[in-house]
């Protein structure tokens, strides 16, 4: 782009208030379903959904079996389905071994499980360089990991998303289903951060 | 394949961001309705997820980069309703100018000109009658290819060679169905590549695995 088209570029917002009104006073979009679509992700899909998941998982042996063979299927169990959420698989973190997952060519994300993806996973920074350096991009978001540890890095090329079953931490044999999905975070279950006991 | 979007193993982005448990969903409202919009819309140019993403991928560099993710995506909305003549090219600016209280004359609503289009099923996924080409465990090669238009073979993965992990369903091709030319439905395969063979003798020892679609793969017998 030129220098003189980037500078007469306008704000954002305004542009995006242009195009709803061009949109909806014809009648080809209806206002009250843009209304119900940013209050969905905004409160009813998100991080909490895989919570409830991974949390069922650590307590319920067939749960997990059936997580980890057929993703799709036992998610859906707990009513979680949708777009972006065609085909997911689920992948264990375990002592040995790590998953993390990226979306190099743009944002793929299991939206059902997790909601929409946080900035720094759709940021360039993230896509490029942890396909190529995944032990120091972890370190630089407060993940350091075992030198022996054995990191399998998932980048989402087709309508295949992942999901990171992480590990649970030590000392929480006590917790119920409800106080361990309290502790299960998004970024343990992109693969960027391992779940703390409380 | 633009090369925009395609950011694996591309260099000088410097750190990553930090994440934070307290980002709200929508930094902004605009991004919400921007999000929103680009969902809605999709039935309205009568266009498809593969074509959205390579609209995305045929934006400007400023469009692409400098209003963050939700930006691009109301970027490429207004691409894909400007393809169908939803929109007239400057439609959406002479708005802007409008809403700005600036005297600017709108393009006059040009007629309709969808693509020819309709999905055999919903979602992506497709059955194939024969059985997959390769099985698991199997070697193959990612081709070294520079297609025109959509794809999704990352570049990094171009001409290297890997292993077949896992079978997935099979799905219709991105690279026909973004441009309407059929949805070619192939099988897929969750691919597991060696750090030292996509990035030389000095990488951090890694294994990377992607999802990778039956035509973008060959054997590999060495």
């Amino acid at each position: 782009m030129s220098e003189t088209s980037s500078t007469r570029r306008l704000p954002i917002a305004l542009r995006t208030e242009a195009l709803e009104q061009l949109l909806t006073e014809r009648g080809l979009v209806d206002p009250a379903a843009i209304d119900n679509i940013v209050q969905t992700y905004e409160t009813a899909v998100g991080p909490m959904n895989g919570a409830k998941v991974i949390a069922k998982a650590w307590t319920d042996p067939d749960y997990r079996e059936r997580l980890l063979a057929e993703g799709t299927a036992a998610i859906a169990e707990l009513g979680f389905t949708g777009q972006e959420g065609e085909h997911i698989v689920v992948v264990e973190n375990t002592a040995d071994t790590h998953n993390v997952i990226v979306c190099s060519l743009c944002s793929c994300y299991p939206w059902p499980v997790l909601g929409l993806p946080p900035s720094w996973y759709t940021d360039p920074a993230y896509r490029a360089r942890i396909v190529r350096q995944p032990r120091v991009v972890l370190a630089e978001m407060g993940l350091e990991l075992p030198a022996d540890t054995n990191i399998v890095v998932r980048d989402s090329s087709s309508e295949v998303r992942w999901l990171v079953l992480p590990q649970r931490p030590a000392g929480t044999e006590d917790l119920s289903p409800e106080q361990l999905a309290g502790l299960v975070t998004r970024d343990a279950m992109v693969g960027v951060a391992k779940v703390k006991a409380p | 394949m633009s090369q925009i979007a395609d950011l694996g193993g591309t260099e000088g982005w410097g750190r990553v961001k930090t994440p934070s448990a307290e980002e709200p969903v929508f930094g902004q409202p605009w991004e919400g309705r921007a999000f929103a919009l680009t969902l809605l819309s999709m039935g309205v140019s009568g266009r498809n997820h593969d074509a959205a993403r390579h609209a995305v991928e045929r934006l400007e560099r400023a469009e692409y980069f400098d209003d963050g993710h939700w930006g691009s995506w109301l970027y490429a909305t207004e691409l894909m309703l400007v393809d169908s003549a939803i929109l007239a090219p400057g439609a959406v600016e002479a708005r802007a100018h409008q809403l700005r209280g600036e005297d600017v004359a709108e393009p006059a609503v040009p007629e309709p000109n969808k693509p020819d289009y309709a999905p055999s099923a919903a979602g992506s996924l497709r059955t194939v009658a024969d059985p997959p080409r390769f099985t698991v465990g199997e070697a193959v090669r990612a081709k070294d290819i520079q297609p025109e238009g959509h794809t999704r073979l990352p570049g990094y993965l171009r001409g290297h060679r890997g292993v077949i992990e896992q079978v997935q369903p099979a799905a219709l091709l991105p690279d026909t169905n973004a441009h309407f030319l059929g949805e070619n439905p192939q099988h897929v395969y969750t691919v597991r590549f060696d750090s030292r063979e996509l990035w030389g003798a000095d990488a951090e020892p890694f294994t990377l695995t992607d999802e990778l679609f039956d035509s973008y793969l060959v054997p590999c017998h060495e």
